[in-house]
């Protein structure tokens, strides 16, 4: 089935481009000649039933599967501005991972202090220097919405906190290193409402900063947060589009099917 | 439901709660049976001895005597030789698990590898001491020494620094690994920042297991030839020697010859004399309150850093 791809009539800035994107898991196809833009500073959603491989690809994103064996890709994801290819053998992928960081779907802080899980990301760059490290930190807990509750424990261990503050936590990790885009996995189906209200507003806050690529089953999630909306469906970009056409008039059937709830 | 069904229903449960009664019952008798043993060994041999623990059995050597006999230079030497095989097994151990965990890819040659060190734990003691006086002893000269002896239980104990550390690197979930990869580590970076850190109760406690182990091990020890009457403490770097008047140097007493706790025990339980008999008592008690207290350490540290560790 041909992919239905429907680009913005005044594109956004391009930040990456995933092209024929395949990949394989052994000998079973995940991924089948995906297209898909990401524009800066844009959400875009990635949405379809269970298996459909939409996690797949967000993982391409950063070359999660090289922890694995018998994973292999094919394609091209090209990152703007330089255009690299980030799934070329020769790109080391932490590299890929220093510019594209990501957020879990269960929320997975280091058991470490509140500072560290912060630090983390400085202190593998290098970063060693107090206080360009407390500065970085306060930066990136006041974008994740944490400051006023983290400030007087930042010595104190990050598992004891609640399961909503370890997700904002761990998006405060992804952001303390300023990548280029930002990866979301499901943020939010381990938490409550009220939590996953406030992931979902730090979402749209943080996209003034960097591009976000987020994986999610909730399609009024997918309708809030998104700028732009992809239905995935068996390893196949099924339609892409701007979040509005594809919740309003999807161009194909399955799609229409699948938002409105009849299937999937 | 009418009153003959439940009454039939009562019946079954009160069955299935016979049983159980049975086997709780059952494994409370077996259980105390166990601990009785146990015990009674335990007091026999504190009632025995006890008379004879006092500072000048700590700070004596071994003598024809059993009054003025003392266990001073097999508690050392057991405390050095301790160190060495620490020394030995717990970075090897540690490493080997790393590397078979973390790095190497599954395949034949790993999975050879991984059957023999569960085999290894199982080999008899007496084979590492033969394993040691040829290569140890024989071949690389080393002498029946503490250096040898550190080595050969250093050996006899790398399986269980291994297997416990592997099972501590496999504690950790999946995605604390991914959370870091995904902040751009390295694999060594996510191994020495974390997975190290987040195993270290797992590791510790394996190491003391198997240090209690090794202090009670008296085959391979006897095997590389310990001396079973020793009169003197391995040389202290600096000290002055009698006989040619030089210091003794950093490394000389891991080329000295040593007794061990278990060693002196076994002994003085072979004498006719029963006061030396009593002595045995008194150093089995030394030595069972030595591995108690690593146990306990073990524990207590266990507890310490795990409360620091939750996912």
């Amino acid at each position: 089935m041909p992919s239905i791809i429907t680009l913005p009539q005044n594109p956004p800035p391009m930040k990456a481009e995933a092209k024929n994107l395949s990949f394989f898991y052994g000998d079973f196809k995940a991924l089948k000649g995906v297209n898909m833009p990401v524009y800066e500073n844009k959400v875009t959603a990635l949405i379809g039933p269970s298996g459909c491989g939409k996690s797949t690809l967000l993982r391409c994103f950063n070359r999660m599967h090289d922890l694995y064996p018998g994973h292999r890709y094919d394609g091209a994801i090209n990152l703007m501005p330089d255009g690299v290819d980030i799934l070329h053998k020769d790109v080391d992928p932490i590299e890929v991972r220093m510019r594209i960081s990501m957020v879990f779907q269960k929320p997975n802080p280091f058991p470490k202090s509140i500072f560290e899980n912060v630090a983390y990301g400085l202190k593998v760059r290098g970063e060693k220097n107090r206080s360009v490290l407390d500065d970085k930190v306060e930066a990136a807990l006041k974008g994740a919405a944490l400051w006023n509750e983290a400030k007087d424990r930042l010595n104190e261990l990050a598992v004891n906190l609640s399961g909503g503050q370890q997700q904002r936590l761990c998006i405060a990790r992804a952001l303390a290193t300023e990548p280029e885009i930002i990866l979301f996995d499901e943020p939010t189906s381990a938490l409550d409402p009220i939590a996953t209200g406030s992931i979902e507003e730090l979402i749209g806050e943080i996209k003034h900063k960097v591009s976000v690529l987020i994986v999610t089953h909730n399609m009024q999630q997918a309708a809030r947060v998104s700028d732009y909306t992809a239905y995935m469906y068996l390893g196949e970009m099924m339609e892409y589009g701007e979040t509005n056409d594809i919740f309003m008039k999807p161009k194909r059937k399955e799609t229409e099917d699948y938002i409105t709830g009849r299937f999937g | 439901m009418d009153s003959a069904k439940t009454a039939a229903l009562r019946g079954i449960i009160a069955k299935a709660r016979r049983y159980d009664m049975f086997v709780s019952a059952l494994g409370l008798l077996f259980l105390s049976f166990g601990i009785f043993v146990l015990a009674a060994l335990f007091i026999d041999m504190a009632i025995t001895g006890f008379g004879r623990i006092n500072a000048d059995f700590f700070t004596n050597f071994p003598s024809r005597r059993p009054a003025e006999a003392g266990i001073l230079s097999s508690w050392v030497g057991s405390l050095l030789v301790m160190f060495v095989t620490a020394s030995v097994a717990v970075p090897l151990g540690i490493a080997g698990a790393i590397y078979l965990e973390e790095y190497a890819r599954k395949n034949t040659f790993t999975a050879i590898i991984e059957i023999n060190i569960t085999n290894l734990a199982g080999v008899p003691s007496i084979i590492y001491g033969l394993l040691a006086l040829g290569l140890f002893v024989y071949t690389f000269k080393l002498g029946q020494s503490i250096l040898t002896a550190g080595l050969t239980l250093g050996l006899l104990i790398l399986p269980i620094v291994i297997t416990a550390t592997r099972e501590a690197l496999r504690a950790i979930p999946q995605h604390i690994r991914e959370a870091a990869y995904a902040c751009g580590a390295s694999q060594w970076q996510v191994v020495s920042d974390h997975l190290l850190k987040y195993s270290t109760p797992g590791i510790l406690t394996g190491v003391i297991i198997g240090m209690s182990r090794a202090i009670g091990e008296t085959a391979p020890i006897i095997t590389i030839g310990a001396l079973t009457f020793i009169a003197f403490l391995p040389p202290a770097p600096g000290q002055l020697n009698i006989e040619t008047g030089q210091p003794a140097g950093l490394f000389d007493w891991l080329f000295s010859p040593f007794t061990v706790m278990p060693i002196q025990i076994f002994n003085w339980t072979s004498r006719p004399d029963p006061r030396f008999h009593e002595n045995a008592a008194a150093a089995s008690f030394v030595l069972v309150f030595m591995t108690l207290s690593m146990n306990a350490l073990a524990i207590w540290l266990r507890y310490r850093l795990r409360k620091n560790i939750k996912w």
